[in-house]
């Protein structure tokens, strides 16, 4: 299997200031690779650029041999930041057709309901997303992410604040999607999920890549292996 | 480098206003019509020239970062937008003095007049947006987009302004040669205070952008402190 | 047509929203009022010079209410990151400000028939009797501000005093379009048709309407992608 994605000594800059510092990173078509890195380190920032939301300043960055900014790379791509990115004031129902509609899915009306019921929400369809409980919103967020079977998945801080059912909903979908051949990428603090999940790790600290490779027995048994090893603040 | 440029601009263009200050008062003779307050015009509109000028190679340098992402580019066009908006503020100051004395009002609504102040309205807008945002690359990015919204802008108001103002006449400048001619010895000092503006207006853009890039710089090193 | 079709999506997304909760047009249809209403006690209304000053009193009073339409357009898109979400989807960026564009433009429309009836009560002019001049006026006039609107809205949508700023920029930019107006829609309130001039007015709307919506769909992507 190719590469789906390819960072070649990439370097973003705030100003003078270099958020990410000449990364290199691919990823293996069908892989499912762990963003690892303190707070500040740069992973919300190399995957924000992957998905399009900011521009980089040097280097070049390739999804499936397209800019990330292409409208042919968007659509394949499936996003899901910190915010749970639907309206408050639409109903389930409405907020994933609306979805549905802007990433060109062939039967709008179908794959909404459908995935309504497969998030289970599809008895409070056309109650607005503002009288849903936490847990309903972080699976109506799942569904508008996932809705139209993107190739790549970008998922930032996936499992933080989700609940027990949302995590399950989350962990079964990342298995479906692995399985249908998608390319994951997830940053997170949660190390046992991700080691457990992921089948490539990759370690930033101060925007600079310290490590990628593939997942090991080690990283498993022992998930702060990598920052003791790779860091300067775990090596002090 | 840039400092000596600086400074020999200043001191070039300080120089020869004051030759022309001279000539200006103690040469040249009273205008006809006006009187002492005709020499207000040495400075009103080589100030709405310089002005109107900067604003539109602002718009160069708006676009040439838009194109190449270098902060410099930045630098330099939010520098000529700030000097350029002083010498339109000097524009709309000495033709208000000039109105006061001449016809007894502070405004005229004159169709140069009033564009020069919707100018203003648009690049002060320019600042307070720039002054709004901390990021140096959004704030770059923003400002040009302004930028070439304004100087587009600047255009459409300008002969809007031009043909609304036309239903309704104001007064018409003399000079003392008539027929909208200005006398040659007049119009020779009028020229060089032009230049002698546009020294000292290069002069403060140098010095601005300098200021710029040197914000950037206690900017970034604010962020690596606060990473390590 | 897909570009088209996207903006129609977001158009449809934000009137669905506003019809359902009615925030901003109910607050611009009130402002409206309440201007009209200030306004006959800064002239007489029924006497003969305020028809010289109807057309301004009228586009300043939508001109005013509109920005609390257009200030809406990009901000409700700050909840749970919906914009990020827009942004990374394959929807365009210049379809999402000419969507959001549309969605103002109508509820700007809403607004301004609103406006017109108590105008016509409060002022006693007959503004419908050149009903093809004023749709013409207000629909480039309003799809003016309504583009304007949403391509600052959206410049200024992640900024500290958004609210602020907005109209400080905003209105000396519209100035161009709102003297067409005004001296169109004067005309039109002492009831009579255009002439040549309001016929050269009409065109510096259209004009002004084609210079800053290509602008906008050219620097979608500038604006909205840091």
């Amino acid at each position: 299997m190719g590469q789906a994605i390819e960072v070649d000594h990439v370097w973003k800059y705030y100003g003078d200031y270099p958020a990410l510092r000449d990364c290199t990173l691919g990823i293996a078509e069908g892989s499912c690779c762990a963003l690892l890195g303190r707070n500040g380190a740069g992973k919300t920032t190399l995957l924000r650029i992957l998905a399009g939301l900011s521009h980089f300043q040097r280097g070049n960055i390739r999804l499936f041999g397209t800019a990330p900014r292409a409208s042919e790379t968007r659509r394949r791509t499936g996003f899901l930041g910190h915010g749970i990115g639907v309206y408050e004031d639409l109903s389930a129902r409405e907020n994933l057709v609306f979805f549905a509609r802007i990433a060109d899915v062939p039967s709008v009306s179908q794959t909404a309901d459908g995935w309504l019921k497969r998030v289970g929400l599809d008895r409070v369809a056309a109650m607005p997303v503002r009288q849903f409980s936490r847990g309903m919103r972080q699976r109506l967020a799942l569904a508008r992410a996932f809705l139209h079977e993107p190739n790549v998945l970008l998922l930032d801080e996936p499992f933080t604040s989700l609940d027990d059912r949302a995590i399950a909903m989350l962990s079964q979908l990342l298995i479906e999607s692995r399985e249908r051949g998608a390319t994951i990428v997830l940053s997170t603090h949660q190390l046992r999920e991700a080691m457990a999940i992921a089948s490539h790790v990759a370690l930033i600290e101060n925007g600079k890549l310290r490590y990628s490779g593939e997942r090991t027995q080690d990283m498993l048994d022992d998930p702060t292996l990598l920052y003791r090893l790779h860091t300067e603040l775990g090596a002090a | 480098m840039r400092e000596k440029l600086a400074i020999a601009l200043a001191a070039a263009g300080g120089a020869l206003l004051v030759y022309n200050l001279y000539q200006m008062f103690l040469v040249l003779p009273d205008e006809a019509m006006q009187g002492a307050i005709y020499r207000i015009l040495f400075f009103h509109a080589p100030a709405a020239i310089v002005g109107m000028v900067g604003y539109f190679v602002a718009l160069t340098f708006s676009v040439l970062y838009l194109s190449s992402k270098d902060l410099r580019w930045d630098s330099l066009a939010a520098s000529i937008v700030e000097v350029s908006l002083v010498f339109s503020l000097i524009n709309i100051c000495t033709g208000s003095i000039w109105a006061r004395i001449i016809w007894g009002i502070w405004w005229t609504w004159d169709y140069r007049l009033t564009s020069a102040l919707v100018c203003v309205l648009i690049f002060a807008g320019y600042l307070m947006l720039r002054r709004a945002i901390d990021e140096p690359t959004q704030r770059g990015r923003l400002s040009a987009a302004l930028c070439i919204f304004g100087c587009v802008d600047v255009v459409i108001v300008w002969k809007s302004i031009e043909w609304f103002r036309n239903q309704h006449p104001g007064p018409v400048l003399s000079i003392r040669t008539g027929g909208g001619h200005m006398d040659p010895a007049m119009e020779r000092i009028f020229w060089l205070n032009g230049l002698a503006l546009l020294l000292i207006a290069i002069a403060l853009v140098l010095i601005r952008t300098r200021q710029e890039a040197t914000t950037r710089e206690i900017d970034s090193l604010r962020r690596l402190a606060h990473a390590v | 047509m897909k570009p088209l079709y996207q903006a129609f999506s977001v158009a449809r997304k934000d009137l669905a929203v506003e019809f359902r909760t009615k925030e901003s047009l109910n607050a611009a249809a009130a402002f409206s009022v309440a201007i009209l209403l200030l306004f006959s006690f800064a002239f007489d209304p029924f006497s003969d010079t305020i028809h010289e000053l109807a057309g301004g009193l009228l586009w300043l009073t939508f001109a005013f209410a509109g920005a609390l339409v257009f200030n809406r357009g990009f901000s409700r898109e700050l909840p749970n990151e919906c914009l990020d979400t827009l942004l990374a989807s394959p929807l365009e960026p210049s379809s999402l400000l000419i969507g959001k564009a549309i969605g103002v433009f109508f509820l700007l429309l809403i607004v301004e028939v609103i406006s017109l009836c108590v105008f016509g009560i409060f002022y006693g002019m007959r503004w419908w009797l050149h009903p093809g001049e004023l749709a013409l006026t207000c629909g480039l006039t309003t799809w003016g501000i309504a583009i304007v609107g949403s391509v600052f809205g959206a410049l200024t949508v992640n900024l500290r005093l958004r609210e602020l700023m907005l109209p400080v920029i905003i209105y000396p930019l519209l100035i161009p379009l709102l003297i067409g107006a005004i001296e169109t829609t004067n005309t039109l309130l002492i009831e009579q048709p255009f002439t040549g001039y309001e016929w050269l007015w009409a065109k510096v709307l259209l004009v002004f309407d084609i210079v800053f919506t290509s602008l906008a769909v050219a620097l979608a992507e500038t604006i909205l992608v840091n």
